[in-house]
């Protein structure tokens, strides 16, 4: 166990290696000088210079990159050049909302999706199926803003329940914490829904069709026992793996959902980054989210042992 | 004689296109619906020039932000420019993006996937890449993309492919892998078979059928990214009047004028969702083994 857990812990390594280099080379690889770019269309020739020097862009490649990952390993991710202060700071400031987001957007679809996915495979085939899986096909379609803003304008505009956009810290208030989230978790929670109710539901149909299955509906054990003790508990590595692999699309949606709802979070921050060319920031968010996404995913793979006693390292 | 014979060849050709369709209508119902509207969506966003009322440009201040009715069908903007000619145009945009990344990421996926999978020194190094590449949001890696070059369709275009490419070459490999053991692969190999014909002949083929499932999934995926590029502010120019574009704008008066947001919207999900219903129908009616599995 102890070795498996080592050798997979250090396959981790080649994988952020590569968004290292992808992430040093984005810059360096586009056309046309990168000072210039960062600096703007209104800069002059100094100011070029200058982003030149700071950024350490005049230096042989192999010496920047080094001299890069040397920093980025004693924790120093650079500076925003647009507001002069350390980008993990500021990664650091903008982590609530995001993670808030997250978090809830991936309980609300566990907590539905679940459920639907095995019903669907229960009664697979009978129209209760199909109504669940044309929901899954058109939640996976529908844009995000259009059920954003079609919740806002239900629930926000109409019947006056929730705050249209905007984030409250948990510390501040829980209750407008709460009430701040509810909107923006359902929008992102279909998508997310949509995901997990289908893969699922494929496996649940898999598992449906097995012999222990059969034994155990033979043995007179209650349809529910069979469902969930037997079956669903037999799903839960494939449905753990889609929740890990499908955290990409899930971070892609935070940052669409974030600028619908008008949150403070790392997807507003990236943003703002893009639009100022302030790349020291956009380098350390996907440095930090392509790490945190490796993290999840080896922890998920660490974990499929104590869901399937069959997997042993 | 041979008219007649002509005549009634064509008549039963005709009638077997007819229950070959009948027959499909039973089978992948959701698949002929989701053709039937992407072929109207494609229709209607092709002929935009002659369809559309008015110049998808033209301001008229005086009819700023009306609301649909009977000469604007889907209402104005701000700037009095009108909504529904605004829309097909925009359809226009998606789908050139649509079909671009499909297309790109396919093809560069495809060479990609098939060296990884017949060479086992490229595969180690191409397959961490790709793990590297996986791990970045695509989103988010499309949006850094952006942001290195002047934004315009064709930076969009090779902004969405990027993150596309891995899922395709992680598929060829996948099928270029399980083919190589296949005996018929062996045979030929042992027959002396050159490379590039034992990659056209046996290996191309059988990537095939996957690849144009995932390549409608990928022109899904792209039309919404290029929405969602657009919304953020860092897609296509702001000038073109692309769905992300014209929902951006629209959102600024989503509490005074929603059909700004609405209408677009619904044609961009209905685009997307069309093309998914068709994936899903191909993917059934291509994967033989869910053909014969109890349903």
């Amino acid at each position: 166990m102890l070795a498996y857990v080592i050798k997979r812990i250090l396959s981790t390594l080649p994988v952020l290696g590569v968004v290292a280099i992808v992430v040093f080379l984005l810059l360096r690889l586009s056309p046309g000088d990168p000072a210039a770019i960062i600096a703007g269309d209104n800069a002059s020739a100094n100011d070029i210079l200058q982003i030149r020097e700071q950024l350490g862009l005049d230096r042989p490649y192999l010496e920047q990159f080094f001299g890069w990952i040397g920093q980025l390993i004693t924790g120093d991710f650079g500076y925003s050049i647009y507001l002069k202060r350390p980008v993990l700071q500021l990664i650091g400031e903008r982590v609530e909302p995001t993670l808030a987001l997250s978090l809830s957007t991936m309980a609300f679809a566990i907590v539905l999706a679940v459920p639907l996915g095995v019903l669907a495979a229960w009664r697979a085939g009978t129209w209760i199926d199909q109504t669940i899986m044309a929901f899954a096909v058109m939640a996976f379609s529908v844009p995000v803003f259009l059920i954003g803003y079609g919740l806002v304008i239900q629930f926000s505009l109409t019947l006056n329940w929730l705050p249209v956009q905007g984030f409250v810290s948990i510390h501040k208030s829980v209750g407008d914490f709460i009430r701040h989230l509810v909107l923006p978790t359902m929008t992102l929670g279909l998508v997310y829904t949509a995901l997990l109710a289908r893969i699922t539901r494929a496996t649940m149909l898999e598992i449906l069709n097995e012999d222990y299955i059969r034994t155990a509906r033979a043995k007179g054990l209650t349809e529910s026992r069979v469902l969930v003790l037997h079956a669903l508990k037999n799903a839960s590595v494939p449905i753990i793996t889609t929740i890990g692999t499908g955290l990409a699309l899930l971070i892609g949606g935070v940052v669409v959902t974030e600028s619908v709802f008008a949150i403070p979070g790392i997807g507003r921050l990236t943003i703002e980054a893009v639009l100022q060319r302030d790349y020291p920031v956009i380098q350390g968010v996907i440095l930090v989210i392509a790490s945190v996404y490796v993290v999840v995913n080896l922890l998920i793979d660490l974990s499929y042992s104590l869901f399937d006693p069959r997997i042993r390292f | 004689m041979t008219q007649s014979l002509q005549q009634g060849l064509s008549h039963s050709g005709l009638s077997a296109t007819r229950a070959g369709l009948r027959r499909l209508w039973r089978r992948y119902p959701l698949s002929l619906i989701g053709g039937f509207v992407l072929i109207s969506l494609t229709v209607l966003s092709v002929l935009a020039p002659w369809l559309a009322p008015f110049d998808p440009f033209e301001m008229n201040v005086v009819d700023r932000l009306r609301e649909p009715g009977e000469e604007y069908f889907f209402g104005t903007d701000a700037y009095g420019r009108d909504l529904f000619s605004r829309t097909l145009y925009g359809g226009r945009i998606s789908l050139l993006i649509g079909l671009s990344v499909a297309g790109l990421s396919t093809l560069i996926g495809l060479l990609i996937g098939i060296l990884a999978g017949y060479s086992r020194s490229a595969d180690a190094v191409l397959m961490r890449i790709m793990d590297g590449l996986m791990a970045i949001p695509g989103i988010l890696l499309a949006i850094a993309l952006m942001s290195l070059a002047r934004p315009g369709i064709g930076v969009v275009v090779v902004a969405i492919t990027i993150p596309e490419i891995p899922r395709v070459v992680r598929l060829v490999r996948a099928v270029v892998l399980s083919v190589r053991e296949q005996v018929y692969i062996q045979a030929a190999i042992a027959t002396g078979t050159r490379l590039p014909r034992l990659m056209l002949k046996h290996i191309l083929p059988n990537t095939l059928a996957p690849l144009i499932v995932q390549a409608t999934y990928i022109a899904a995926s792209a039309v919404l990214i290029e929405s969602y590029l657009s919304f953020l502010g860092v897609g296509t120019p702001p000038e073109v009047p692309s769905w992300g574009n014209i929902i951006a704008e629209g959102r600024l008066y989503v509490q005074i004028a929603p059909w700004n947001i609405v209408c677009p919207s619904v044609f961009l999900a209905l685009m997307v969702l069309s093309i998914n219903m068709l994936g899903d129908g191909l993917r059934d009616m291509l994967d033989p083994r869910l053909q014969t599995r109890v349903r």
